[in-house]
């Protein structure tokens, strides 16, 4: 059981993550942040197994994992 | 549950001012782990150059000297020279160590100054708006080659990881990315070694990182970060190009 938090204000909406990610789990929502990009979101929870390449990838350090 | 993935101590938890996609914040973030690993971020004194990595006081919880543009190995040398203890590091982008500070980095270099320089290298000035560098890739369109480089004119891209690495002085030197997960991972035992090329004392560690520039190239951040992998690697191969300590 592995959880990834994004910080939706710290992200750029760059979606380096969403092709980071092995299991193609990240994508961008189409919701507007404060800084006016669209941050990436997780859609399937339950099958991340953190690994934290997307975490790793992210220039922004927007993504924390757990597990 | 454990936290798995956490942001550096030695990086403030601000936000950055780097472009979406700018490979600037992973190689900060690479940069403060190598620092948390040995330890040294309260005897650290990093050197900042004029580019985007203006700010480097602003994202890493270290002292920093701004230096004037493309000076800052001098200022580096300076600063090591009066303060051995400290650990020192230069943080410089193409358009600064490629051009303007040429100089500076080639004798710092063939000094064999105990520092280690940072050389983040995405084939544009980024900060002032594109314009053609040194390292610009033949053909690439910028502001100042509108109709892409031509090599007869304005010579063939520096490669300078080779070009240093060719110094009786420089002790390590290697070509990173950080484009890909495979790459990153490697960046990051790259970056950790040339620190602690200066942690022991083992003298000039030089690393040259492979950054996107999604503004100036005119891409989305996407496109971007596969030009780093596809075209940039092709030309800018990556690798170690001087190990003398085998560490």
């Amino acid at each position: 059981m592995a959880k990834i938090i994004i910080d939706e204000i710290r992200c750029k909406g760059c979606g380096l993550c969403t092709v980071a990610c092995p299991g193609k789990l990240l994508s961008l929502t189409e919701k507007i942040n404060l800084q006016g990009y669209t941050p990436a979101t997780i859609t399937c929870q339950d099958k991340c197994t953190g690994c934290a390449l997307c975490a790793e990838m992210c220039p922004d350090v927007a993504i924390t994992v757990f597990k | 549950m454990q936290q798995v993935f956490k942001r550096p101590v030695s990086l403030k938890d601000v936000q950055t001012h780097f472009c979406p996609g700018c490979h600037h914040g992973t190689i900060h973030r690479l940069v403060a782990e190598a620092m948390d690993e040995y330890d040294v971020q309260k005897r650290t004194i990093g050197v900042a150059s004029v580019g985007c990595s203006v700010f480097l006081y602003g994202y890493f919880d270290i002292d920093v000297v701004e230096a004037p543009h493309g000076r800052a190995p001098a200022v580096a040398t300076g600063v090591k020279r009066a303060r051995p203890d400290s650990f020192v590091f230069t943080y410089q982008g193409d358009g600064d160590l490629a051009a303007i500070g040429t100089a500076e980095i080639i004798h710092a270099a063939n000094r064999g100054e105990d520092i280690t320089v940072i050389f983040v290298n995405n084939t544009t000035y980024g900060m002032t708006g594109g314009q053609m560098a040194p390292t610009t890739l033949v053909g690439q369109k910028t502001s100042t080659s509108p109709y892409g480089r031509n090599q007869h004119k304005d010579g063939a891209p520096i490669r300078m990881a080779e070009l240093l690495a060719q110094l009786e002085g420089v002790a390590f030197s290697a070509r990173v990315a950080v484009n890909s997960p495979k790459n990153l991972i490697d960046a990051k035992r790259q970056i950790k070694k040339a620190f602690r090329y200066q942690v022991e004392g083992k003298g000039f560690s030089f690393i040259e990182a492979l950054s996107a520039c999604p503004t100036n190239w005119g891409m989305n951040a996407l496109a971007a970060n596969e030009r780093v992998g596809s075209e940039m690697a092709d030309y800018f191969r990556l690798g170690v190009y001087k190990n003398t300590e085998n560490l």
